[in-house]
């Protein structure tokens, strides 16, 4: 049978390693939205002397790109230091799962975002962020491209659902396109509050809606 | 291969009937001439004489005139021709605008699209919850500047079966023509011209165990449409090529071999996915009608799980079936169809659709469920929605 996707992937995806929860991860990471689709979260366990990732695991709702990719970026992460496990690409998961559809590449880079949010959740949770760059409205755009737009399927900055932005003592404030009592609108927030409030230096995110 | 497979997307393609292919056979082999005029060769009498019968017991089943119908290579070509031969036949007499349903297939959809893109106007009605065209909305809608109308018979996806015959009247009132893609629902729904004032329909061979590659399109006596494939003078010079004899036998006979009893028998099988489903798995919704539905169709959203991801387990367990996930087309569009009835992405992203035929028994039903179960319930162990 020729899918388009190699065994190995099929393997990982009806077997696929470092499933479910961690209680009371060290850092967690959550990728792409419920309301647009495919959605994963990472969770890690760190040793806090070695930086080592001792305990990692995910959980996907997402298509057999994204099940298998969550399941070799986890296996690759897992005993690796946290610099270390920064530097895993999805070229590289795709690799060791002997290639994936093109076209399934957004499916897939999520998981490797869900680790690196992870890591970034655990260096902004211990204090590990050295640079202590300011968040700047590039940062939070940068940042809102991660929250998808349900209606379409891409990210709210992309598809323009993001009218402003601002940081103020602490404070970020995102206008969103979007009257108050749509649909999506509870989904996004809560998107963007967790995109934006983790980062070092913001106390509080106000999010918008234009009607 | 794929002998024990358990095929539940009846809606795609059907498995081809054995009495369909040996009827089919003399026509490739014995009486291969094309069809010739009076006083041609006896070959291509003989073969004239096939396509004929064969229209005519197509024609019969909708109570048509066999003069009124036209053979086509399948659905899409029939609701080309059926929206654009419309379009362009009344395009300086009446007006340059169509109306469609949100929720119709893409033939009809992407041709309404086209002519947008070449100076019409089109109006897609929005659907209810249940996947109906809301009639004051259609009533609103057309205009005297209005060609036709073109909502379905039966829903390609979520099986709502429209009220044709309010659809109808309506357009007979507002003095429009009405086209039907009939598609999923032909034999398998009463549809008869004399009694509904429809116009255009489409019909097609592959959605019940004829041969692939052969539709046909009904077009009332005194339409205004324009041939848009230029050639010989086939098909009351409607629809120019080389007619395909094997095939219309095939249909022909196809159209004769499905019966009430074998209606019955499908709707049984749907009913029973769909209380089963509703009944033994958590956070399931139907989509589309309970009761308005097409006889073999049955669309399940199992909530908190993706499409593909079952689809591909199914399979792994030997079950085809289908979903209106994004991940499963190539266009990663999820389903116009769950959308176009209010669904989120979610919902489409979880819909999973089995459609039954012939070759299905009841037991088919029981153990999709069973496999569904366990696939729905391991999805839902890893999915980080499922726990919210």
């Amino acid at each position: 049978m020729k899918f388009p996707y190699s065994q190995k992937v099929l393997e990982h995806f009806k077997n696929p390693h470092n499933v479910g929860q961690i209680e009371n991860p060290d850092g967690k990471g959550l990728e792409g939205s419920p309301a647009c689709g495919d959605m994963v979260a990472v969770y890690i366990k760190v040793n806090p002397d070695t930086k080592v990732i001792e305990d990692i695991k995910f959980e996907s709702y997402g298509c057999a790109s994204n099940i298998a990719t969550a399941s070799i970026i986890t296996d690759l992460a897992r005993g690796k230091t946290l610099d270390e496990a920064k530097k895993i690409t999805w070229k590289q998961a795709s690799e060791e799962l002997g290639g994936l559809p093109p076209i399934k590449a957004h499916c897939s880079v999520l998981a490797v975002e869900g680790l690196r949010a992870a890591i970034r959740d655990y260096e902004e949770k211990h204090g590990l962020i050295t640079e202590k760059e300011p968040t700047t409205e590039e940062v939070i755009r940068s940042r809102l491209k991660h929250v998808m737009n349900p209606l379409t399927g891409l990210d709210i900055i992309r598809t323009n659902l993001i009218l402003k932005t601002s940081i103020e003592n602490g404070v970020v404030r995102v206008v969103v396109d979007l009257p108050a009592n749509h649909q999506f609108a509870p989904a996004i927030k809560e998107d963007i509050m967790e995109k934006l409030g983790s980062l070092w230096d913001v106390e509080r995110v106000d999010v918008i809606f234009t009607a | 291969m794929f002998e024990n497979i358990i095929y539940l997307d009846n809606a795609a393609c059907t498995r081809l009937d054995e009495r369909v292919l040996e009827v089919m056979k003399p026509y490739f082999f014995n009486i291969y001439a094309v069809a010739t005029s009076e006083f041609g060769y006896s070959m291509g009498i003989e073969a004239k004489e096939a396509l004929a019968r064969s229209r005519e017991s197509i024609a019969s089943k909708l109570d048509a005139n066999s003069e009124e119908i036209i053979f086509t290579s399948g659905s899409t070509e029939s609701s080309n021709t059926a929206l654009k031969g419309v379009a362009m036949a009344l395009k300086e007499k009446k007006g340059k605008h169509v109306v469609a349903s949100k929720i119709e297939d893409f033939p009809v959809l992407n041709t309404a699209k086209v002519l947008e893109g070449q100076g019409f106007s089109a109006t897609f009605l929005d659907v209810d919850p249940e996947g109906f065209v809301d009639l004051e909305e259609l009533k609103n809608a057309i205009t005297k500047e209005t060609v036709l109308v073109s909502i379905q018979q039966g829903n390609q996806e979520i099986g709502t079966v429209q009220d044709l015959k309010a659809i109808s009247e309506i357009c007979e009132e507002k003095d429009v023509l009405l086209h039907t893609d009939a598609t999923h629902s032909f034999t398998r729904l009463p549809l008869n011209v004399k009694e509904l004032p429809v116009d255009l329909i489409t019909m097609s061979a592959h959605t019940i165990h004829g041969p692939r590659g052969i539709g046909a399109l009904y077009i009332r006596k005194g339409t205004p449409i324009t041939k848009f494939m230029d050639g010989g003078f086939q098909e009351f010079n409607l629809r120019a090529g080389v007619e395909n004899i094997p095939s219309a036998v095939g249909f022909a006979k196809a159209v004769e071999l499905v019966t009430e009893e074998e209606n019955k028998r499908l709707k049984a099988m749907r009913d029973r996915i769909i209380d089963k489903a509703l009944s033994e798995i958590p956070e399931v919704t139907l989509n589309g009608s309970r009761e308005k539905r097409l006889p073999q169709n049955a669309n399940l959203t199992f909530h908190y799980v993706e499409g593909e991801s079952v689809t591909l387990h199914m399979d792994m367990r030997g079950f085809a079936v289908s979903t209106g996930s994004a991940c499963f087309s190539r266009s990663l569009e999820a389903s116009h169809v769950i959308r176009g009835i209010g669904g989120d992405h979610e919902r489409a992203h979880g819909s999973v659709r089995f459609t039954f035929g012939r070759y299905n028994h009841i037991e088919d039903t029981d153990a999709a469920i069973e496999a569904m179960s366990e696939i729905v319930a391991r999805l839902r162990e890893i999915s980080p929605l499922a726990r919210k």
